[in-house]
């Protein structure tokens, strides 16, 4: 539905996006994950048509955004981070222009509208002015007129951004409700988010696909690979500087436990891609030290994407 | 064309919903008043007559100057402070109909407001027998000298996302186009007839006295045109930035 191949984009001479390529297909949930200036707000411009790549090539639902970009919009429902309205407009008026413009029928706008404004629960707005509603609520009527037109392919920069957790909550049920008709692209900085809408991620940093994945792949392909729990019976202090004799360990930090004196809790940190479960068994068993536990630690989201974000 | 029509009728419901329209409106309607009541002259026996239709719209071409920027500055400015801009160029509409429809809103605004003034008219007809076709060549020249101005306040607008900035570069423009004659009074040779031609003004003398000529007309068409052109430029150079 939307594939991206080697696409660069310079401002001016700084390269916010460099030789990104992916492909979503039909009916997909993808996150894009980054710290604040990774270029996902620039991606999704590219996208939307807003502005063309500086080199590579860009379709949406196979139609070129540039040569054939007036196609491609018209299959774009997109909300931009800094939520456009027109201030001096009614909800339903807004809607109901902004549906228009993407291209909808004068004879069934109404329903078209009325059945928007059901979704995103507006109904007690409809005839306000959009200047008199908390931010929730705009954020509310932002989606609605990324939805109107029931596009293809549904892009949303920063969706839950600046509004208050509740609302958060909620608009994030309501993006969950929609993901299911549309090609959804979402971006955030927020984990919790993308791994609770979205199946894959693609993680961004510094204008590079620094991962592309599942969220569960994602998690296995980290997990364990990089911290291992230990309980073993022994003298903590030479057990440690034993295990720091291995190659690939990083650190290694203890705690005695405290319901049970006879061993003691070892969180162990390895380089990424290796396990060294077996080497350390060897080491405990040689030294005459008892193994009671040995085990890999999943991890977070949370600690996949600082990994990666703040290697190198 | 849909789209055309579209944007055009949203602006301007948007714009006669804002109070500013009123301010403008009625600023202007209160000076041209101001001009017909100072271009009858006291005394005579027959005080009014279709001159005095040329007394008031000669100046009214001046207002101009500050009248159209005014109605203008907000339709590009307010998009791009809005963000609504980036709806608006990511909605399957081209760009040269999202200027369009701006432009054709501005021109609805002023014909409309250029249409209260044929009460003065109405006026001059209760009081004498005005010849009525300087009088309708008059009103033809000041709507087309209308249209070159709001095509220069168009492409103010889209230059700045503030109105302010929007409406004074604008104005600054409009102060050039006009008075280029007096410069080119001031020398002579090519350098004076090419000012004089490019003068908003120049051109409209011929009118009021109930000449019209083609390249008048196609001079405030094309300068409306142009104008709209570097809008358009300015809208893809924003994309293309």
């Amino acid at each position: 539905m939307i594939e991206l191949k080697n696409i660069t984009k310079y401002y001016g001479d700084f390269p916010a996006v460099t030789n990104i390529s992916f492909k979503i297909e039909k009916g997909e949930i993808v996150g894009l994950l980054g710290p604040n200036g990774a270029g996902k707000s620039t991606i999704m411009k590219m996208i939307t048509g807003f502005m063309p790549p500086t080199n590579g090539e860009l379709s949406v639902g196979g139609y070129d955004i540039v040569t054939q970009s007036i196609e491609a919009r018209r299959k774009i429902g997109y909300l931009p981070e800094t939520v456009p309205l027109y201030t001096d407009m009614t909800v339903y008026s807004y809607i109901e222009y902004m549906g228009l413009l993407r291209g909808l029928n004068k004879k069934n706008i109404k329903s078209k509208v009325d059945n928007v404004i059901e979704i995103c629960k507006l109904e007690d707005y409809r005839n306000s002015l959009i200047s008199k509603l908390s931010k929730g609520f705009r954020q509310r009527v932002g989606i609605s007129q990324a939805i109107i037109h029931d596009p293809e392919v549904l892009i949303l920069d920063e969706p839950t951004i600046g509004i208050d957790p509740n609302q958060v909550v909620e608009t994030r049920q309501l993006i969950k409700n929609l993901s299911g008709e549309h090609t959804l692209l979402l971006s955030s900085h927020i984990l919790p988010e993308v791994s609770s809408i979205c199946e894959r991620v693609l993680i961004i940093h510094e204008g590079e696909i620094a991962a592309s994945d599942t969220i569960k792949n994602l998690s296995s392909l980290m997990s364990g690979k990089n911290k291992i729990e230990a309980d073993i019976i022994g003298s903590p202090q030479s057990i440690v500087t034993e295990l720091e004799k291995i190659n690939d360990i990083k650190s290694v930090e203890f705690s005695i436990n405290k319901s049970s004196s006879e061993f003691s809790t070892f969180t162990i940190e390895t380089e990424v891609n290796s396990d060294i479960r077996s080497e350390i068994s060897k080491i405990i068993i040689n030294n005459g030290w008892g193994l009671i536990r040995l085990q890999s630690i999943g991890m977070s989201l949370e600690d996949i994407f600082l990994q990666i974000t703040t290697s190198e | 064309m849909r789209n055309i029509i579209l944007i055009t009728s949203k602006e301007i419901k948007t714009y006669f919903a804002s109070p500013m329209a009123y301010i403008v409106g009625g600023m202007f309607l209160g000076l041209t008043w101001l001009f017909f009541n100072t271009s009858i002259v006291p005394g005579e026996s027959n005080p009014i007559t279709e001159s005095n239709v040329r007394g008031y719209l000669e100046p009214t071409t001046l207002l101009f100057i500050i009248f159209s920027p005014l109605i203008t500055m907000r339709l590009f400015s307010e998009e791009e402070k809005l963000g609504t801009l980036e709806l608006l160029l990511t909605s399957p509409v081209k760009d040269w109909e999202i200027v369009m429809g701006k432009y054709l809103a501005s021109t609805v605004i002023l014909i409309s407001t250029l249409l209260c003034t044929f009460f003065y008219v109405i006026l001059i007809s209760i009081y004498s027998t005005p010849d009525f076709g300087p009088l309708l060549s008059a009103y033809l020249g000041i709507i087309l000298y209308g249209i070159a101005t709001l095509g220069v306040g168009v492409f103010a607008s889209s230059l700045s996302s503030n109105q302010i900035v929007s409406a004074v570069v604008g104005i600054v423009i409009l102060l050039l186009l006009s008075f280029l004659d007096s410069l080119g009074a001031m020398i002579d040779g090519i350098p004076s007839t090419i000012f004089n031609e490019i003068a908003l003004n120049y051109h409209y003398g011929d009118f009021t006295k109930g000449v019209i000529d083609i390249r008048n007309i196609v001079y405030y068409l094309s300068t409306a045109s142009v104008f709209l052109f570097f809008t358009i430029v300015i809208l893809q150079m924003r994309r293309w930035r």
